[in-house]
C-alpha cells in the first residue's frame, strides 16, 4: 500500500468508526486534496465531513481548535507545515495548553497533519522540519511516521487519543509503496503514540532517525552489511513521547549512535537524544561521542544540486557511522 | 432639474446636483454599459472611489433606547422587558463594582498577582448576558466575568480561580487570575492570547450545527475589545464564521482603548462595525452604555444568527473607565478630568437607575440594601477563599496528557516524590511551604 494510501484508509475507517470526525483544511473537499491524501473523501462523507476552507491558517486552525473543545473531533490539514507557522499559537498556546490551564475540564482532541520537511525543489518556505519546533511543547503529542504502516496505525491512533496531536507526513513518501501485514490492514489497527520501532536489528552501531530519514539509514545499513558492519536502525515513529528506552537499550547493546534527521542542526531532534543519553546510563556503554546527521544550517537552497547538499543522503549517513566506528581515515 | 437644454445631460448627473457628499455612489441606470459574467456588480464608466459602508458617506449609527437621564426615546424600537428581568439586570450590574473594587484592593495588597475591572462596561456586559441563551457557548476575551456571574457562578468560585486555592475547578491553580472557564455554564476557558478565541468562537458554532439537539437553538458568542479586533483571528473568524458558515455572535466591546492605545489609533474606518459588511455579516453599532439597547441589539442578533446560521456582528460602544488591569495606571495616558467626566456624564448604571425610577421598580433604599448584602457576601467569599490551601502539590503534573500519561510526565513526579521524602519532613523552609498545599505534599512523600 502506498503512504497516501493508508492516511487515507485511516481517515475513512475512522470517520466510519466516529461521526464527530472530521476533515478541514484548503483543497481537502472538491480538489480531493492537494497532495490527494483525502481523495474520494468528500463523496463518501459529504460536506459537513470534510470541509473546505478559506486561505486562512490562523482561521481553520482556531476553528479546528474551537471544534474540538466543543466535542468535535477535527483532523485539521496544513497545505505544508511551512504553512501551519500561520497558526502556531492556535497550535502552541491553545490546543497544547488549554487542557492543563482548564484543570482537566476543557480536552482538545484535535489532529493537525500535512506534510512536513524536504520537499523537492520548493525552496525554503516550502521545506523545513518541525519536529523540533512541536517537539518541545508538553501538552501536545508529536508524530514523524516513515512506512504506510506507520502512517496506518499511527494516524488512528492520533484520532482517536484525547489530546492534540501534530502529525508530521512527508510528501517524498507519499506515492512510496510498502508492505503491509494482514493485521496492518484491518480497520482496527492501532500502533502506540510514543514508541519507536527497531526496523532493522544489528549489534555494531544504532542508527536513529525518523521519516523520510529512516529510508536512507535502511539503505547505509545495506551499504555498512557489505563491509561486515550490522547496523541497527531505529524508527523513531514518535517526537513526543519520545520512546528514550528503546534508543537506550539499543546504545547499550552496540555502544555507538548516530542520529539522522532532515530538520536544522540546532536544538533539534538529535541535540534532544544525545543529551538524554549522555544523561542516562546508557552514557558508560558509549565507545564513541554521539553523532548527529542533519540538514544543512542554512535555509533551504531551490537549485537541485544545491537541495541535494542541503539534506543527508546514505553516502553520508555510512560515512559518519564509519567514523564513530573509528573505520574512517 | 434641468435648467437648459444646452447639453445633453444623462439622468445621473441631474440627481449628482442635489447630492452633497462626493463620496455618494452615482446612481447608474441599469443595462447601459454591459455587465461582468460572473457578478451582480453594476457597470459605472466613472473613476469613483468609495471608502464607505453608508449610503451617505456618514459614521455607521449607533443605536440606542434611553437618553442620557433614563428617558425612552421617542419612536425607540424598545425590547420586551419586566420587572423581574429589569431587576436582574440591574442588581447584576449593580454588584459588579463592588466585587471588582474589593478584588482590584487585594491584588494591590499583594494577595493576588493580577486582576481586571470592567468599570464602565456594566451595561454592555449584562445587556449582552441577559440576551442569551444560558447555554448558548460563550468565548470571552478576559472582561467579561459579569457574564459568567449572570449564569450563576459563585463568588467562592471566583475567588477560588483568584486565589488559585483548592476550590478551584476552573483551573485547578494551574492560570492566572480572571482567566475562568466552566463546562457547568458553557463558558470557555478564558485564553491569554487576543483574539484567539475569534475563530475558535466559530469553530464552536460549527459543532453545535452538527448537534441535532442544539442546532439551530444555540449560537456560540465571542467577546473582545476593540484592540484584539486588530489581531489577524479576528479577520480569520468573521471570514470562516460567514464562509463555512457558522452561527457565531461577534460581541466587539469597543471602550476606546487597548492599554494605552486609544481607538483613533487602533484603526483607520469606522470602527469595527464597518467591517462586518466586508464579511457579508449583518452589522450593528449600539450604544454600550444603555443596557436595554444592547439587550435589544444582541437579542435580535441572535435571532438572526440562529436563522441564516451565519456569523452576525454587534459593536457596543462604551468607555473603559477603570485601569487596563491591575499592571496599569491609566493616568499616565489620559487626563484624570476625561475619566471623571465620563463616570458623571454618560454612568450606565446611574442612566438605568433612573429609567426604573421612573417605574418605580427600584429604590434607594433597596440600593443600600442590596450593596451591603453583596459587599458582605464578597467579603466573606474573600477571607474564606484567602486562606484556603492550594490543591495538592502532585496537581502539578495532571491534565498535562489527557489519557495515558507518558512516561515524561511520570518520571518528572517520580523526582518530586523522592525529593519530598528526603526534605520534606526535615528541612523547615520545604516544611513551611508544604502546609500552603492540601495533603502537605504526603500523597508524595507517604
Amino acid at each position: 500500500m502506498t503512504v497516501r494510501d493508508a492516511l487515507n484508509t485511516a481517515m475513512e475507517e475512522e470517520m466510519l468508526r466516529d461521526e464527530n470526525v472530521f476533515i478541514l483544511g484548503e483543497e481537502v473537499a472538491r480538489y480531493n486534496g492537494a497532495y490527494k491524501v483525502t481523495k474520494g473523501l468528500l463523496d463518501k462523507f459529504g460536506e459537513k465531513r470534510v470541509v473546505d476552507t478559506p486561505i486562512t491558517e490562523m482561521g481553520f486552525g482556531g476553528l479546528a481548535v474551537g471544534a474540538a473543545l466543543a466535542g468535535l473531533r477535527p483532523i485539521c490539514e496544513f497545505m505544508t507545515f511551512n504553512f501551519s507557522m500561520q497558526a502556531i499559537d492556535q497550535i502552541v498556546n491553545s490546543a497544547g495548553k488549554t487542557y492543563y490551564m482548564s484543570g482537566g475540564s476543557h480536552p482538545c482532541p484535535v489532529v493537525f497533519r500535512g506534510p512536513n520537511g524536504a520537499a523537492a525543489g520548493v525552496g525554503a518556505q516550502h521545506s523545513q522540519d518541525y519536529a523540533a519546533w512541536y517537539g518541545q511543547i508538553p501538552g501536545l503529542k508529536v508524530i514523524s511516521p516513515w512506512s504506510a504502516e506507520d502512517c496506518k496505525g499511527l494516524l488512528k491512533a492520533a484520532i482517536r487519543d484525547p489530546n492534540p496531536v501534530v502529525f508530521l507526513e512527508n510528501e517524498m513518501l507519499y506515492g512510496v509503496t510498502f508492505p503491509m501485514s494482514a493485521e496492518a490492514m484491518s480497520d482496527n489497527f492501532l500502533l502506540p503514540i510514543g514508541k519507536c520501532k527497531v526496523e532493522r536489528e544489528g549489534s555494531d552501531i544504532t542508527i536513529v532517525a525518523h521519516s523520510k530519514m529512516v529510508t536512507h539509514s535502511l539503505e547505509a545499513a545495506d551499504e555498512l552489511a557489505k563491509e561486515g558492519v550490522k547496523a541497527e536502525v531505529v524508527n523513531l515513529r514518535s517526537i513526543r513521547p519520545l520512546d528514550i528506552d528503546t534508543i537506550k537499550k539499543s546504545v547499550k547493546k552496540t555502544n555507538r549512535l548516530v542520529i539522522v534527521e532532515g530538520g536544522f542542526p540546532a536544538f533539534g531532534v538529535g541535540s534532544e537524544i544525545c543529551a538524554r543519553i549522555v544523561e542516562s546510563e546508557a552514557f558508560d556503554y558509549l565507545d564513541a561521542p554521539v553523532e548527529r546527521v542533519t540538514g544543512a544550517d542554512v535555509p533551504t537552497p531551490y537549485s537541485a544540486p544545491l537541495e541535494a547538499l542541503a539534506f543527508p543522503d546514505t553516502p553520508l549517513i555510512v560515512k559518519v557511522a564509519k567514523r564513530a566506528l573509528y573505520r574512517s581515515n | 432639474m434641468l435648467r437648459t437644454a444646452r447639453r445633453s445631460f444623462l439622468p445621473y448627473r441631474s440627481l449628482q446636483r442635489h447630492r452633497g457628499l462626493a463620496t455618494a455612489t452615482p446612481i447608474i441606470p441599469a443595462n447601459t454599459h454591459g455587465h461582468l459574467p460572473t457578478s451582480q456588480s453594476p457597470i459605472t464608466p466613472k473613476l469613483h472611489f468609495f471608502n464607505s459602508v453608508t449610503p451617505d458617506g456618514t459614521q455607521i449609527p449607533t443605536y440606542r433606547v434611553l437618553d442620557g437621564v433614563g428617558n425612552v426615546l421617542e419612536g425607540a424600537d424598545f425590547p420586551e422587558i419586566d420587572r423581574a428581568l429589569a431587576r436582574r439586570m440591574y442588581e447584576q450590574m449593580l454588584q459588579l463594582p463592588v466585587i471588582d473594587n474589593l478584588l482590584y484592593n487585594v491584588q494591590r495588597q499583594g494577595k493576588i498577582s493580577f486582576y481586571m475591572t470592567a468599570h464602565g462596561e456594566e451595561a454592555t456586559l449584562i445587556g449582552s448576558a441577559a440576551a442569551l441563551a444560558d447555554d448558548d457557548e460563550i468565548l470571552s476575551q478576559y472582561r467579561e466575568m459579569a457574564v459568567l456571574l449572570w449564569r450563576g457562578f459563585g463568588f467562592d468560585e471566583i475567588m477560588a480561580q483568584c486565589f488559585g486555592n483548592h476550590e478551584d475547578t476552573c483551573t485547578k491553580g494551574k492560570q492566572m487570575p480572571i482567566h475562568f472557564g466552566s463546562r457547568a455554564h458553557h463558558f470557555h476557558t478564558i485564553s491569554s492570547t487576543l483574539a484567539t478565541q475569534i475563530p475558535q468562537a466559530a469553530g464552536v458554532a460549527f459543532a453545535l450545527t452538527r448537534d441535532p439537539l442544539r442546532r439551530g437553538k444555540n449560537c456560540a458568542a465571542v467577546y473582545f475589545g476593540e484592540g484584539a479586533a486588530s489581531e489577524g483571528d479576528f479577520h480569520a473568524g468573521m471570514l470562516l464564521a460567514s464562509t463555512i458558515p457558522s452561527p457565531t455572535l461577534f460581541i466587539a466591546r469597543n471602550n476606546g482603548f487597548a492599554i494605552s492605545t486609544p481607538a483613533s489609533e487602533q484603526f483607520h474606518g469606522d470602527g469595527i462595525a464597518a467591517r462586518g459588511p466586508g464579511y457579508g455579516v449583518h452589522t450593528i453599532r449600539v450604544d454600550g452604555n444603555d443596557v436595554l439597547a444592547v439587550y435589544s441589539a444582541v437579542k435580535e442578533a441572535r435571532r438572526l444568527c440562529l436563522q441564516e446560521g451565519r456569523g452576525v456582528l454587534v459593536e457596543a460602544m462604551t468607555y473603559r473607565v477603570g485601569h487596563h488591569s491591575t499592571s496599569d495606571d491609566s493616568f499616565a495616558y489620559r487626563p484624570r478630568q476625561e475619566v471623571e467626566d465620563r463616570k458623571r456624564i454618560d454612568n450606565p448604571i446611574a442612566r438605568f437607575r433612573k429609567f426604573l425610577d421612573a417605574r418605580g421598580w427600584w429604590s434607594d433604599a433597596e440600593e443600600d440594601a442590596y450593596k451591603d448584602r453583596v459587599k458582605k457576601e464578597i467579603m466573606k467569599a474573600f477571607r474564606r477563599g484567602e486562606t484556603m490551601q492550594h490543591h495538592p502539590v502532585s496537581e502539578m503534573f495532571n491534565d498535562v496528557y489527557g489519557g495515558q500519561e507518558p512516561w515524561n510526565i511520570k518520571e518528572q513526579r517520580e523526582e518530586l516524590k523522592a525529593l519530598l521524602k528526603k526534605y520534606g519532613k526535615d528541612w523547615e523552609p520545604w516544611r513551611n511551604e508544604l502546609k500552603k498545599f492540601k495533603g502537605e505534599g504526603k500523597e508524595l512523600s507517604e
